[in-house]
Parts: C-alpha cells; sequence; structure tokens
C-alpha cells in the first residue's frame, strides 16, 4: 500500500480508480458530488413514489387504498426523505461539484471527511425505510414529530428514526464543515469574498446555518430518545416537562432548516438568470447582505410555526412582526433578480426556464408566506392545505427546481455534453404545469377549510384534491424524462464547449468540458 | 485493496493547507458542539422565559406567604377544573367549582382524589392557569400539585390549595381558571 | 386479492366521473364566518391577498415585459448596469411602509382576539384520541362527541351523507348574543380545535389549558362545522367538531333537558335489561366508540389495537373484562369507558363484545353490575 501511494504520487494527474472501490474509497469532490446527486435523486423517486400513494388515496373522499395509520406513515416518511434525503443531499452534491470549481481550489479542503459524510447518508435512509417493514411500522407522527405523539405515543420505530436523524444530522454538520473551511481557506489568490460567486455565498451562509441548527435537532431528538428510553421527562408533563417545550427546540431547528433548503437555490438562479440575460446580476453586494439577514432572521422567527399553541399576546406580536420582516430582503432578492433580465439580452434554455419559473413560483410561496405570518389570518390558515400549498411552491417550484435548473446548467460541464435541449423543455413544461395543477388548488382547499395530514376528507374539497391528484401524477412522471435526459448526455450528445453558455462568467467555464478529475492543481489567479 | 485509490493523490493538494484548514474545522467542529450542548440549554431557559412570561400558566412555588393588603373593592371569579390524563384512572375533582375572592386574601381550596384501582399509584396533578397573563399573580403556599400524591388501593383523600391573588392583578382581569391534570406518574416515582 | 385491488381501480376510475356530480356547492375562499373575529379576520385575509396581487402585477409584470421585450431573438443588447442604490433604497422603504400599515391592523385584531374577559358561557373543551368532550363549567352538563360517520361510508360500501365526516353525535350547543369561553386542553396527544365560522383554533395540549373565544350574533343561529387541526395519531381525520348555535331561550331548555337525561339515563340503570336488548344497543355503542380501533367484526387492527373476537378477555373473566372497560388497560392505547358511557351503554357493549362475532362467554354485564363495578 506504502509503495503503491509513493509510486502513483509520482504521476501528476490520473484518472479515476476502477469498479466498485473507486466510489466507495473516494475523496474526489466530483466522485463525491456525483454520488450525492445520484442519492438524492434516487431519494426523490422514493419519497415521490409516497407522495403518489398520497394523492392517490385522497384522490377522492373515502377510503379505497390504504389505511389511516399507512397514510400517517407515508405523509411522514415523504416529509422526512424530500427534506433530508433529496433537497439538502441535492444541494450538498451541488456544492461539492462546484463550490471547487467556483473558489479555484483542487478538490474540497476534508476530502476524506467528505467520503465519510457521503456515505453515513445509505445507511441512515436504508435504516429508515427499514421500518416500513417492521411490525410496527414506520413512523407516523409527520416530519415535525411533536411530542407526545412521538415520543409517549410512537411507536417502536421511533428508535430507529432517533438515530436515522442523528447519523443525517452527523452527515450535514461534516459536509457544511467541509464547504466552510474550502471557502475559506481554499479560494484561488485574488478571489476575495467580495468577488465570490453567489451559489458560494449562499452555501456559505447555508453552511453555518447548518452547523448552528444541525445539533438543535440532535439534542431534540436525544432528549426524545431520553424521554422514551432513559426515564427523563423533558416532554413529558406528568414528570414535569412540557410538549410545549418540544415544539419551541424543534422549530429553533426547522426555521433556518426552512432557508437551508432555499438559500442554496437562491445562489442557483443568481448564477443561471445573469448567464442567460447576458448581463451581470443586479446589486450583487446587496444580495449579499440580504441572503445574510435572512439567515440572522430566521432564527428570531421560529414560534410563527406555533401561532396556535397558546403563545402569550406579547410573544405572539414579536414574532409576528419578525416574520413580516423577512418579506423585506426577500423582496429585494426577487426585485434584483428582475432588475438583471430587465435590458438583458434574454435567450430561454432549459436552465433559464427553470429560473424563471423559480422567480415567479417562488414568490407566489412568498406571497402565502407574507399571508402566514399576519398571525390574526394564521389561525385560519394553521394547519391546513394552505399550509401545504405554501411550502410546497418554495420547496417544490423552489428548491427543487433551483436544483433541476443547477443541474442543466451545469450538466455540460459535468458529461461534455450538451443535454437534449428539446427534451430539457419538454421536461420543463410539463413539470411546470404538473407543479401548479398539484399545489395552486391546495390554496383553495385549505382556505375552505380542510386540515392536512388527514387521509380522507369532506364532501367539499372532492373536485380541488381530484384535480391535485392528477396533477401530482403528471408532475411525478414528468421526472422520468429528467432521469432520461441525464443518461443520454452522459452516454453522448453535442459535444459541449469550454464555457457552454455564451454568458457564462466564472471559474468553472474556464477548465475543459467535461471537467478533468483533477483541476485547479495550480491556483488560478483573479483579477 | 492492492490498487491506489485517488485520495492520496488529492490529500497532496490539500496537505499544503492542512493546518490553516484542520483549524477553521476545529473551530467548527467546536461550534457545532456547543451548539448541541445550547439545545440542551433551551430547556431551563424556557423553564425562565415561561416564568417571566406565564407561558402554559406554569406557577412556580410555594410562596412564603405574605399579607398583603386586601383589595376588597374587586371580586375574582376563580374557577377551578380537573382533568384526568389518558391512562388515569383515579377520581379527581374539585370540591368546589369556584370561588370569589378578594385580592389579597389567602383562600382555602379542597380538591378530593380516589384510586379506585387495585394497585397502590403515584399521581402528579400539573397546574396551568388561565389567562396566561394572571399566572404571575397567582402565590400558592400549599398545593398537591408540588409534590407527587401516593394513594393506596382504593383510598381517597382530601388535597387542599391554599392560594391568593397578587392585588396587583390587572384590573381586567376577572376571572382566572385554574386547571390541574391528573398524570399516573408511576414512572417517575420519587 | 386480486378481485379486491381490482375492485378498488374500478371504484378510483369510477370516482372520476362521479365526483364532479357528487360535490355541488365548492368553496374557494376563506368563509367570513359568523362574528366579529371572523370577518375582521376574513378582511386582514383579503387586503394581505390583494397586496400580493398587485405587488405580483408590478414585479412579474416588468419581469415578462423585459421577456417579451429584452429577448436576444428579437436583437436586444444587453446593457451592463449593475448597480442603483437609489433602486436597492427604495424597494427597501416601499414594502417597509406596506408592512407597517399592515402590521397596524393585524395588531387589533390580534389584540381582540386575546380578550377573553367577562364571558357568560364557559366550555371546558378536552381533546382525547379521537373524540371531543365538552363540560359546561357550573351546568353540570357534560359529554363526549363522537363521529357518527359509519365505517360503511368511509370505506365506499354505502353512499356518503351529505355531512360526510362532518357529523357527530352529540354537537356542542351554545346561545347565540352571548360571549362564550373555551377552555382548550387534551387527555393524551396535541390536538387542535377548529370551528372556520367562528374564527377559534387552539391547540388542545395535555396538562395544559389554552382558551379562546367567540360571540356570536342573534340572528346567526344554526350549525357550524370544524375539525382537529394538528395531528393526533391515526383517527386524526375523524374527529370533528359541530357547533350548535341557539337562542338564549333555546340553549337555557337544552341545558334542562340534559340533566333530566343524565337523571333519567341514571335511574334506567337500576331498571332491568334483556340479554338482547343488551345485544341491540350494545352493537350500537360498539359502532360508535370501539369500532375506530378494534374493528366492525371485532378484528383489531394492526399491531396496536388487539382482535376482540375470541380473545381471551372477551370470552374470559367477565369482572377483568368490565375493569379494562371501565378503567382502561395503562400503557396501552385502551382508554378508560367509565366517564365516557352511561352505565346501560356500558353493559350494553360489554355484553356485545362478549357473545358477538363467535364470541361465546354467554353471560349477561347489566347496568348494575357496572353500578357496583364503579363503587
Amino acid at each position: 500500500m506504502t509503495t503503491a501511494t509513493a509510486h502513483h504520487d509520482d504521476h501528476g494527474h490520473h484518472g479515476p480508480a476502477k469498479g466498485i472501490m473507486r466510489w466507495v474509497l473516494t475523496t474526489n469532490h466530483k466522485d463525491i458530488g456525483s454520488m450525492y446527486l445520484w442519492f438524492s435523486f434516487t431519494m426523490l423517486f422514493i419519497g415521490g413514489a409516497m407522495a403518489l400513494i398520497i394523492r392517490s388515496e385522497l384522490f377522492q373522499p373515502g377510503m379505497q387504498l390504504i389505511e389511516p395509520e399507512f397514510f400517517n406513515q407515508m405523509t411522514t416518511m415523504h416529509g422526512l426523505i424530500m427534506v433530508f434525503g433529496v433537497v439538502m443531499p441535492a444541494f450538498v452534491g451541488l456544492a461539492n461539484w462546484m463550490v471547487p470549481l467556483m473558489v479555484g481550489a483542487p478538490d474540497m479542503a476534508l476530502p476524506r471527511m467528505n467520503n465519510w459524510s457521503f456515505w453515513i447518508l445509505p445507511f441512515a435512509f436504508g435504516m429508515l425505510l427499514l421500518t416500513l417493514f417492521t411490525e410496527a411500522g414506520a413512523p407516523n407522527f409527520g416530519w415535525t414529530f411533536y411530542a407526545p405523539l412521538s415520543t409517549t405515543y410512537a411507536p417502536s420505530s421511533v428508535t430507529f428514526f432517533i438515530f436515522g436523524v442523528h447519523m443525517m444530522g452527523i452527515s450535514s454538520i461534516m459536509g457544511a464543515i467541509n464547504i466552510v473551511v474550502t471557502i475559506l481557506n481554499l479560494r484561488a489568490p485574488g478571489m476575495t469574498l467580495m468577488k465570490m460567486p453567489l451559489f458560494v455565498w449562499t452555501w456559505l451562509i447555508t453552511a453555518y446555518l447548518l452547523i448552528a441548527v444541525m445539533p438543535v435537532l440532535a439534542g431534540v431528538v436525544t432528549m426524545m430518545l431520553m424521554d422514551i428510553h432513559f426515564g427523563t421527562s423533558f416532554f413529558d408533563a406528568a414528570g414535569g416537562g412540557d410538549p410545549v417545550l418540544f415544539q419551541h427546540v424543534f422549530w429553533f431547528f426547522g426555521h433556518p432548516e426552512v432557508y437551508i433548503m432555499i438559500l442554496p437555490a437562491f445562489g442557483i438562479v443568481s448564477q443561471i438568470i445573469p448567464t442567460f440575460a447576458r448581463k451581470p446580476l443586479f446589486g450583487y453586494a446587496s444580495m449579499v447582505y440580504a441572503t445574510s439577514s435572512i439567515a440572522f432572521l430566521s432564527f428570531i422567527v421560529w414560534a410563527h410555526h406555533m401561532f396556535t399553541v397558546g403563545l402569550p399576546l406579547e410573544t405572539e406580536l414579536f414574532f409576528m412582526y419578525a416574520t413580516m420582516l423577512i418579506a423585506i430582503p426577500t423582496g429585494v432578492k426577487v426585485f434584483n433578480w428582475v432588475s438583471t433580465m430587465f435590458r438583458g439580452s434574454m435567450t430561454f434554455e432549459t436552465p433559464m426556464l427553470f429560473a424563471l419559473a423559480f422567480v415567479v413560483l417562488f414568490t407566489i410561496g412568498g406571497f402565502s408566506g407574507l399571508m402566514l405570518a399576519i398571525a390574526p389570518a394564521d389561525f385560519q390558515y394553521h394547519d391546513t392545505y394552505f399550509v401545504v400549498a405554501h411550502f410546497h411552491y418554495v420547496l417544490v417550484p423552489g428548491a427543487l427546481f433551483g436544483i433541476i435548473a443547477g443541474v442543466y446548467y451545469w450538466l455540460p460541464k459535468w458529461t461534455g455534453n450538451y443535454y437534449d435541449e428539446k427534451l430539457g423543455k419538454f421536461h420543463f413544461w410539463m413539470s411546470f404545469i404538473g407543479v401548479n395543477v398539484t399545489f395552486f388548488p391546495m390554496h383553495f382547499i385549505g382556505l375552505a377549510g380542510m386540515p392536512r395530514r388527514i387521509p380522507d376528507y369532506a364532501l367539499q374539497f372532492a373536485d380541488f384534491n381530484a384535480i391535485a391528484t392528477v396533477g401530482a401524477f403528471i408532475f411525478g412522471f414528468s421526472q422520468l424524462v429528467l432521469l432520461y435526459v441525464v443518461i443520454k448526455s452522459i452516454r453522448g450528445g453535442e459535444k459541449a464547449t469550454d464555457e457552454v453558455w455564451e454568458g457564462a462568467e466564472g471559474l468553472e467555464w474556464t477548465i475543459p468540458s467535461p471537467a478533468p478529475y483533477h483541476t485547479f492543481a495550480e491556483p488560478p489567479h483573479v483579477k | 485493496m492492492g490498487s491506489h485509490s485517488p485520495k492520496e493523490d488529492v490529500g497532496k493538494h490539500s496537505i499544503k493547507q492542512a493546518p490553516k484548514s484542520g483549524n477553521t474545522a476545529f473551530k467548527l467542529v467546536l461550534a457545532a458542539v456547543a451548539m448541541f450542548g445550547f439545545g440542551f440549554a433551551l430547556v431551563p431557559l424556557y423553564d425562565v422565559f415561561c416564568e417571566i412570561t406565564g407561558i402554559n400558566g406554569k406557577i412556580t412555588g410555594p410562596v412564603e406567604r405574605v399579607e398583603h393588603w386586601v383589595d376588597t373593592s374587586r371580586t375574582i371569579k376563580v374557577q377551578f377544573i380537573t382533568t384526568n390524563n389518558a391512562g388515569m384512572p383515579w377520581e379527581f375533582d374539585a370540591l368546589q367549582e369556584q370561588v370569589k375572592v378578594h385580592p389579597g386574601a389567602w383562600t382555602q381550596a379542597e380538591f378530593w382524589a380516589l384510586n379506585p384501582t387495585k394497585e397502590d399509584m403515584v399521581g402528579q396533578a400539573v397546574p396551568s392557569v388561565s389567562p396566561s397573563e394572571a399566572t404571575e399573580y397567582v402565590q400558592k403556599t400549599e398545593c398537591f400539585c408540588f409534590s407527587q400524591q401516593s394513594l393506596k388501593a382504593g383510598e381517597g383523600r382530601n388535597m387542599p390549595l391554599i392560594f391568593s391573588i397578587d392585588p396587583r392583578l390587572p384590573p381586567h382581569i376577572r376571572t382566572i381558571t385554574m386547571s390541574y391534570t391528573i398524570f399516573d406518574a408511576g414512572a417517575f416515582a420519587e | 386479492m386480486f378481485s379486491r385491488t381490482w375492485q378498488r381501480l374500478s371504484s378510483v376510475v369510477l370516482g372520476l366521473f362521479l365526483s364532479p356530480a357528487i360535490m355541488a356547492d365548492w368553496e374557494l375562499n376563506m368563509p367570513q364566518g359568523v362574528t366579529d373575529i371572523s370577518q375582521s379576520i376574513y378582511d386582514l385575509h383579503m387586503l394581505i391577498f390583494w397586496i400580493c396581487v398587485w405587488i405580483g402585477v408590478v414585479v412579474f409584470g416588468v419581469m415578462f415585459y423585459s421577456i417579451f421585450a429584452h429577448r436576444k431573438s428579437k436583437g436586444a443588447k444587453a446593457s451592463q448596469f449593475h448597480e442603483s442604490l437609489g433602486l436597492e433604497l427604495l424597494w427597501t422603504a416601499l414594502p417597509t411602509a406596506i408592512l407597517i400599515a399592515m402590521a397596524v391592523p393585524a395588531t387589533t385584531t390580534l389584540i381582540k382576539m386575546y380578550d377573553t374577559t367577562d364571558a357568560q358561557v364557559d366550555i371546558k373543551i378536552t381533546g382525547h384520541q379521537w373524540k371531543w368532550q365538552y363540560d359546561y363549567l357550573g351546568e353540570d352538563v357534560g359529554f363526549f362527541s363522537n363521529l357518527t360517520t359509519s365505517q360503511d361510508e368511509i370505506y365506499d360500501r354505502t353512499a356518503k351523507g351529505d355531512n360526510y365526516l362532518l357529523e357527530v353525535d352529540k354537537h356542542v350547543v351554545v346561545p347565540t348574543g352571548q360571549k362564550i369561553r373555551f377552555l382548550i386542553t387534551s387527555n393524551d396527544v396535541i390536538h387542535a380545535w377548529w370551528v372556520p365560522e367562528i374564527a377559534v383554533k387552539k391547540d388542545a395540549i395535555p396538562g395544559y389549558i389554552n382558551e379562546s373565544w367567540a360571540l356570536i350574533p342573534e340572528g346567526k343561529e344554526g350549525l357550524y362545522r370544524g375539525q382537529c387541526a394538528e395531528l393526533c395519531g391515526v383517527d386524526h381525520g375523524f374527529m370533528p367538531i359541530v357547533l350548535e348555535a341557539v337562542t338564549e331561550d333555546q340553549y337555557q331548555i337544552w341545558l334542562d333537558d340534559q340533566r333530566a337525561a343524565a337523571e333519567a339515563q341514571a335511574a334506567a340503570a337500576l331498571g332491568d335489561f334483556s340479554h338482547e336488548q343488551l345485544m341491540v344497543k350494545g352493537a350500537e355503542v360498539y359502532a360508535r366508540s370501539c369500532a375506530a380501533c378494534h374493528g366492525a367484526e371485532g378484528e383489531g387492527m394492526g399491531s396496536v389495537f388487539p382482535a376482540l373476537a375470541g380473545s381471551a378477555i372477551a370470552t374470559g373473566d367477565m369482572a377483568e373484562h368490565i375493569d379494562i372497560v371501565l378503567n382502561g388497560k395503562q400503557g396501552t392505547a385502551m382508554q378508560a369507558f367509565a366517564a365516557q358511557l352511561g352505565e346501560v351503554d356500558l353493559a350494553a357493549v360489554i355484553t356485545y363484545e362478549r357473545n358477538a362475532w363467535g364470541n361465546d362467554a354467554g353471560d349477561t354485564v347489566t347496568p348494575k353490575m357496572i353500578i357496583d363495578a364503579k363503587q
């Protein structure tokens, strides 16, 4: 082994090792980025299948396909998988691929840790998914797992759930540390902080958020574990605990988590729009400041998820005002994107289409978020389909469209081939139609009074539920097109230029396409 | 595993940076550990927060009995309600549905608990006050909720509550509801 | 197995064609409701909605104009401006002003919602898995309210009624023209009591008491339906609320009726019942209070809710069976029914469980035995 290492160290650049062990042992940021992305894609289909099971049951009133107990397991697992298994790993995957290329670093700063932080994930989710096949069934208490439903009243699989959350938490923290260290220490000479691409900026801020709140999530599940198995009573009133405490600690994690799932998408869109508008990003500095203020505010708004738990009036008012404030930096970002397009020279390739849809549909999700911030109105919206519509608008055409836009944008750089533009556009329009047909009607049924997380509903909600189910199937199956497009681009196609896109700027476009296995062994100089 | 793996190769690039990177990584790990601790620190912080705001009507007690001036100009209706938590088979009732008191006057109320089962049990009553704004003005020198209550199989007992409403109670509060929920505390028996 | 799947699939396909016929009156928007508070909330909702719409029109208007006019295919040349302090300040200041304008009415409404003083009627609401319990403070009236939609309707074996999943056996009756205070708590997990038409939604949390209030104006008598709004376990979707607003006079009559009915029930418990009478009544009580967990045919459900058909308890020692039904079983989901059901209902349902679905205990539990067991 040592001799082999010495021998190979003499070589400058060489390709990856052969066979399966390449992937198991790899410390290459591109390999690990690809694995993260494939993992996320796989989980997208698993979590998506669960969503389709849920939507099928909700297609019409009455219980037709599954039992209420299994329905609750599906909503819980769908939420956990989409949050922790799809969106977060996809962003980490994109960061792995692109952050070193964008800052001119040879690799991530801590390559071995990078390998571990990925390889924990399949085990964490494998364990979580296996609970579906146990006698007690999978976790059934919602992805927010409120105590005491998730403690005193939980199925025995809750222990596996807790360990699963611990493992994905450790993975995220390690991934975040790696990204921060890479950005702070491995930037090419001349790449000052305020010259960094916005994707790097948003990820830097996201990584700090992750380091701040994933340990709090670990803390809250540890408290659950102790309550369930070691006789403590953090959340059990019988022993002096308090179930509302759970919600405070959970949402102290949960609200920054929401921004963890959207900030990198802001970054991606801020890369794509200038490229296809052929015009520099409007208000770069204000974008950075807006992102930072959103991150800061995310720590002082958590109780807006708890307006109906009986908070004192003053507390309620504070959290309402703080939440409304978030609209200001978020608005700045949207205005900046629109100004970037204004008087540009736009073309509409697939990444741009997804980015434009992101701006419009994420903003719609932002509007409903602003409505939810109004505490008195939240008493009517809370825990209804209006909330479901809101967070799906920010997470699906928000986070997910951001990720998909990024995949299309960088795919030629990764594979060396352009993707099939026709199929890409087809995928976009199917996704765009599917997402709106699925989630827009949910605003209506929520306002009309349908609570979330119910397996069956009253007759007046039937029409829009049926429409939403049709939309969900359109959206779900459209993602197979993406799978096909990606595979096709890996296997061949029109060769991509180094710059790939006419208006693209940044270090990642100065290297060949496909990106060689090792890049920036000698740091580039940034003017 | 005789074949090489690419990591050594990449390691070479990062080794140059290692001291600085290691330092940053170490600080970040410390930050993560500190935040894990902070999660637990939220528990006592929350209690402090509750005491200040009266959230959830948590009452800390007992207090020293202080003779306030009695505000005879107004009368507060104090309601008592009791709830059995799931799996708690005790009979548990307030012996008076409500009392009318002047702020500042000390009043005694009686509650009744009976264990109808064939086993000895330990119960814990959890107090809550509504409106929560009134919580900080409810003072108790004695309450069955301050400690666990043990009842032998078939045993019943009267349980006292001695309280007073602080005369500084804001004038718009004219009704106070004191709620007690009895839990089976067998798992937490002291 | 196959035929069952096929049946379900065909019912889904049929539903596609039938569904427009079923739903005549669907709603698109939040109800304005019947109270001042619900009206204020509706107004806030519409105000913020139109603010969002207008911001959207302006922002997306500019965006779509650019998409239309500043496209490369039309020969647009990109200008290179990328900063404007004035614009940045403008679109920070303008939203701030709008938000402040919005915060004022929101604050006023919230303060009103928190003012529970001087209520004339106090109703304690306790959430249970999966039913609501109502106690009228100082009136000596209290009851449980269970879903009445049958399992047959839920599983598509019969047609669904108009108020499918929104109907209960006992309405929570309130007088109009009086301020009603709701004191909300829970017996097990967290629930949330929600009636959209009066804009009351509050979490029911074990150990803690939350309060909310409503004043339904005179002339707005009627039925207002709601549902549990916090995930509380398997039957979260099956614990509705039906609020019945009646005039003050009718309310007093209703209270008297409730008290008289309770007395009559207590007296009836001392009478004699035949085995057959108890079996008939037991079947009704079972369907309402037990079938959701133990199954319509006593077959149980999953690993949490054991089968009663052929169970050792339901065919074994009667005293033990009575004890479990009255006091629940600690450490399991089995609740104590002593306070939930009257003596006659308890006797009937236990008799039924011991002699239905092939159970052959052959004995009869009388209401008197229940009274003795409660001592």
